[in-house]
């Protein structure tokens, strides 16, 4: 069993996907828990690869016993694990969270079509983290793709529609500007397996073509992150999903998108390439800095919650995108911090802003009045959520912060620096904002939609987020543990 | 430099046949109101892609990639088949989500064109 | 001797942490809050008080908390410089605790849960400043002081409070920002943040990035209230009265002018301080403050608003104090951070008294009101004296001992903001007593009598406390201070 653990963690929930359209099929409620103990399963075969990823450095499995280069091979190392236990984590809180709270989003007969598709999209980020092979990275990338339009549109109502149409146009033209980007590749050097192409490329790091697919993988790529100025399909996609959907893309399908880029931009084009023969890193920490303000200032504009976080993950792309674009040690390892803490953060105040729709139909700051009275669980984690996004000690996002500025400092990037430091005021002033509402202000009584705080299913993976992102500010050498010689690998000792 | 053309254009004809191709369904995906057609722009977008991948592939005077026993026929490359085989699969499923989508936003709106739409969103709020 | 590691530190700063929570899980019963509160008050006093024999011995205390990042640890490291803080702090909270009882009995408090709990754990950060053991530390709490006082601000809930909560955390956020920077500076440059008696900044940096780092350590220490960036100080004042006396006249002003003297002593040395020329500035953006902030009081009619600029002044006395760079100067500085605090929150107090029992806040509406409530103005008075810096009040001696250091530095111009400063402190307090008991009482005044009872000792014990420290200044202020100079100069 142990040997097949890379494999075993995209097929089961494969598996899982369609035993719970069968078991939906039987009857609806069975849905639900076989969704859940699948990701639950997965998860305790993602912890016990860990254990293996921990002894033995980087784990390998050949498909099929096809060896590399010919057969797909599945590479499993710190990263991998990382990003992994990432999502994994996220998608079993989401799934927790979805019991109660697509009930009233969601129409009752599609709720077993929705497991089957969150599945699929949890084997599709799955595959995308474990697989070594670059166009089986592609088919995972869009098996998720789909499942996730699909998830978008499927709550009532027409704009999660045109919010998932538009998302899936988008998706679709950055999805074949990779395909392509593969499709130069593989003339070039005959081989699709990240490490051999890593391995043949350096003699062509000049050729036109290898620039040319380059491009390509980074214009695909910024397209899945919504790197400002390409995020343009994000905001209603985040808004218009059901509440689960807009916690799962938030934390799970963007952090997919992030890791794509990491892994291509450092495992398959090597840091020498990106930083000396195509420099594009100093425009990638351009375009991010800018999107880090930009997003930060469009989410202080913003009146509903929903897009308000929205805008304010675009900023939270660029965070990760400037650690990883800055190409060094220190900033790195906050790049790469800062997707476990955007994750963790993010999906506690999506879920948070379910609450309160779930609770009162609420989207708009301005009616949130007094909810600290009225809803004070959902409102505490409101607040651990706020003050992490805002980055004050010791919150997960004062780790990253910390990380990321002395990056600046050691690349000698001024305006980088200010650009991190400014923009925690500038999450201040939108959270603080809802915060005054929240708390501070008091509501109208006898809002229709009752009192008291949202049901346990949802409660319990926000309260659960939102001591994560206490624990691991105060711990942060956990996680630190198991990234810390990623930076180093990937920036292959430069 | 232009006696250098001709021969590039001739020789390396596929490529830009690709990017024309693509270019056209992009134009329709950008240009056209209605999302029918936006979804044919896509295909065709990426049925150029497919077109590009299938001519990579090709050998001159290659043949089917079967092995016979004691023929050493030329081949061309049966990867790059493979992986549009499964691009094609890609391809449909996505067309086939997306036309569901257009299906049910018809169903609610009474509409397909984009601009109906926008209208409407912006008129509620 | 050799520091002795124990936890009693980290479990008095644990105590109002866990106090807060058991505050706020308990929301609905309001006796027990109040119980709560008093009970964690007095035992963090306990536990700072142990220390106390410890570091009086010449031994310091530490306790390294957990290592947070490479390079940024959390510790804790009490000393004679940090004690005279702690104690402060921690034995004022007793009186406070007392005294918010009773202010938000009269008052009829709302949110009591939101109130008592925010002020454990700014109290907490308050000490956590007082005993940090490196920069990384400081800024931690420094952050969560901002973040926890500011619920205590808005506590009202008016239009007028919200508007004051934006200006301060705008102001402190902002300031926070700035501290970052010069940690990370400070990490980028000297490798490390512990603070280090003779500093750690000699020797890497050129002056020209000294004096930048010093400008922003300076911005980040806002909380010190100098001028220009004293204006969240008054709005704070909208506050209730509890919290203008503890927070905004101790824990978090002083934990600003306290992070900037440990800052110049311990991150920078006295030396590469004196050597960058670093001191003039401070001295200069002292005497202005002082100078200009007593003028700005002698315009307010709002009482607590007069206090806050006395308040700014007298904060940056303490900054004057340490920019002379003389053992009497420093101690003067250390000296001023208890006794300032004692007469400031007496000061306070009876503000809160006047307020309580007759709804009055502006100086001019309190015509006699010395005759309707002799006690509270009595204790009023007495702070003020000691504020002036009149003897026998704790206040004469910390000033004479800026006075004197003033003189060892060769300052002359020092010594003479020192007593013009003085003049102008009577200038604006004494008005208000003159009012208080000279002028007749107003029609409106008629029986008013004392303000009640758990308001009214607080007030008096504080008083009374300023005028025994100003008998008997040795204990434990004074020769705490001389020890922290004494191992600031490398002595035993």
């Amino acid at each position: 069993m142990m040997e097949h653990l890379p494999v075993l963690v995209v097929i089961i929930p494969l598996i899982g996907a369609y035993t719970s359209l069968v078991g939906g099929w039987v009857d609806r409620r069975y849905a639900f828990p076989i969704a859940f103990i699948n990701i639950l399963t997965q998860f305790t075969a993602a912890l016990l690869l860990t254990v293996r990823v921990m002894q033995e450095g980087v784990v390998r499995y050949n498909l099929g016993d096809w060896l590399p280069p010919w057969g797909i091979e599945y590479v499993v190392d710190r990263l991998n694990i990382y990003v992994l236990l990432i999502l994994l984590f996220l998608s079993l809180l989401c799934c927790a969270y979805s019991k109660r709270s697509i009930g009233m989003e969601i129409e009752e007969r599609k709720h077993t079509g929705f497991y089957t598709i969150f599945l699929l999209l949890v084997a599709g980020v799955t595959g995308i983290t474990v697989t070594g092979d670059i166009f089986n990275l592609y088919v995972f990338l869009e098996i998720s793709s789909l499942a996730a339009y699909t998830l978008v549109s499927s709550g009532r109502g027409g704009k999660g529609l045109v919010a998932g149409f538009n998302y899936l146009v988008m998706g679709s033209v950055s999805a074949c500007f990779i395909l392509l980007g593969i499709g130069h590749l593989y003339m070039l050097t005959g081989t699709l397996n990240m490490a051999d192409l890593a391995r043949v490329l350096p003699p062509l790091y000049t050729s036109t073509t290898l620039h040319t697919a380059f491009v390509f993988f980074i214009v695909g790529l910024s397209i899945k992150t919504a790197l400002f100025p390409l995020h343009l399909w994000l905001p209603d996609a985040y808004t218009h999903a059901p509440s689960t959907v807009s916690a799962l893309l938030s934390t799970v399908v963007s952090k997919m998108g992030v890791y794509a880029t990491i892994r291509i931009l450092f495992s398959v084009f090597t840091v020498e390439f990106v930083v000396g023969y195509f420099p594009v890193m100093e425009f990638l920490s351009w375009l991010a800095a800018i999107a880090i303000i930009a997003g930060s200032l469009l989410a202080i504009a913003q009146r509903d919650l929903k897009r308000m976080l929205a805008y304010s993950s675009v900023g939270q792309m660029g965070y990760i995108l400037l650690g990883v674009g800055m190409v060094n040690q220190l900033a790195m390892t906050g790049g790469i911090l800062h997707m476990l803490n955007h994750a963790v953060m993010k999906g506690c105040l999506f879920m948070v802003a379910g609450a309160f729709i779930f609770r009162t139909g609420f989207r708009r700051i301005d009616d949130l009045k007094g909810m600290g009275k009225r809803m004070p669980w959902t409102s505490a984690a409101l607040v651990i959520g706020a003050l992490s996004m805002i980055g004050i000690p010791p919150t997960v996002g004062f780790m990253s912060k910390w990380y990321l500025a002395l990056g600046a400092i050691e690349a000698g990037q001024w305006v980088f620096l200010a650009v991190i430091l400014a923009s925690s005021l500038l999450s201040a002033v939108y959270f603080w904002r809802l915060l005054e509402y929240v708390y501070f202000r008091e509501g109208e009584g006898g809002v229709e939609g009752g009192t008291g705080d949202v049901p346990l299913p949802m409660l319990i993976p926000m309260l659960v987020l939102a001591a994560a992102c206490l624990l691991f500010g105060i711990f942060v050498s956990i996680p630190l543990s198991l990234i810390d010689p990623v930076a180093e690998s990937l920036l292959g000792g430069v | 430099m232009i006696e250098d053309l001709f021969p590039l254009l001739l020789t390396r004809y596929n490529y830009y046949m690709a990017v024309i191709i693509m270019m056209i369904g992009l134009y329709a995906m950008i240009a056209k109101s209605n999302l029918v057609k936006k979804i044919i722009g896509l295909n065709i977008f990426q049925t150029a892609i497919f077109l590009f991948y299938i001519s990579i592939a090709d050998v001159r005077g290659g043949t089917a990639p079967i092995l016979i026993e004691g023929s050493n026929a030329l081949y061309v490359n049966p990867v790059p088949h493979v992986l549009i085989l499964t691009a094609i699969v890609v391809s449909v499923s996505t067309t086939a989500v997306a036309l569901s989508l257009v299906i049910r936003i018809h169903r609610e709106y009474r509409t397909v064109e984009e601009e109906d739409l926008m209208r409407m969103e912006g008129g509620s709020g | 001797m050799e520091p002795l590691e124990s936890p009693v530190p980290f479990i008095a700063i644990l105590v109002p942490f866990c106090a807060a929570a058991l505050i706020l899980l308990s929301y609905r019963r309001r006796r027990l809050i109040e119980a709560y509160s008093l009970l964690a008050s007095i035992l963090t006093f306990a536990l700072v008080l142990i220390l106390l024999p410890r570091v009086m011995e010449g031994s310091e205390v530490t306790w390294s908390v957990l290592k947070l990042l490479p390079g940024a640890n959390l510790g804790l490291h009490v000393d004679a410089f940090g004690l005279i803080f702690a104690l402060t702090s921690s034995s004022l909270w007793i009186v406070s605790s007392l005294y918010s009882i009773g202010y938000m009995n009269a008052h009829d408090g709302h949110n009591l849960a939101r109130f008592y709990a925010a002020f454990a754990i700014a109290i907490a950060s308050a000490l956590a400043v007082a005993m940090a053991a490196n920069l990384f530390t400081l800024f931690i709490f420094y952050e969560i002081l901002t973040i926890s006082t500011y619920p205590l601000v808005v506590h009202e809930g008016t239009e007028e409070a919200m508007r004051a909560g934006r200006k301060y955390l705008a102001y402190l956020l902002t300031a926070g920002v700035f501290l970052l920077l010069s940690l990370l500076f400070t990490q980028h440059l000297a490798g490390g943040n512990e603070f280090t008696s003779g500093g750690i900044l000699a020797g890497h940096a050129t002056d020209f990035i000294v004096r930048i780092l010093f400008l922003t350590f300076l911005i980040g220490f806002a909380k010190a209230a100098w001028m220009p960036l004293h204006s969240w100080l008054p709005t704070a004042m909208v506050a209730p009265t509890p919290v203008s006396a503890l927070l905004h006249a101790v824990a978090v002003v002083k934990a600003g002018a306290f992070g900037m003297m440990r800052v110049i002593c311990y991150i920078f040395g006295l030396e590469l301080a004196s050597a960058a020329g670093l001191n003039m500035a401070l001295i200069l953006i002292a005497s202005v403050t002082i100078l200009v902030s007593s003028f700005f009081a002698l315009a307010q009619d709002n009482l607590k608003r007069r206090l806050a600029y006395s308040t700014i002044g007298q904060l940056s006395y303490i900054l004057l104090g340490v920019a002379l760079l003389t053992p009497q100067g420093i101690a003067g500085a250390l000296l001023h951070i208890p006794f300032h605090a004692y007469m400031k929150i007496t000061l306070f107090f009876t503000a809160g008294c006047i307020l309580v029992s007759t709804g009055l806040e502006n100086i001019s509406e309190m015509k006699g009101i010395g005759r309707r409530m002799p006690l509270t103005m009595g204790a009023f008075t007495l702070g003020a004296i000691g504020v002036c810096g009149f003897p026998p009040l704790c206040g004469f001696f910390s000033k004479l001992l800026l006075a004197e250091g003033s003189v060892e530095a060769g300052a002359i111009p020092v010594l003479l903001v020192l007593l013009s400063s003085s003049v102008l402190n009577a200038a604006y307090f004494f008005p208000i007593i003159r009012t208080a008991f000279l002028d007749d009482p107003a029609e409106e005044l008629r029986g008013r009598k004392e303000a009640p009872v758990l308001v009214l000792i607080p007030s008096l014990a504080t008083a009374l406390l300023s005028l025994l420290m100003g008998l008997y200044p040795a204990f434990p202020f004074l020769e705490l201070a001389t020890m922290a100079v004494r191992a600031l100069a490398g002595g035993p």
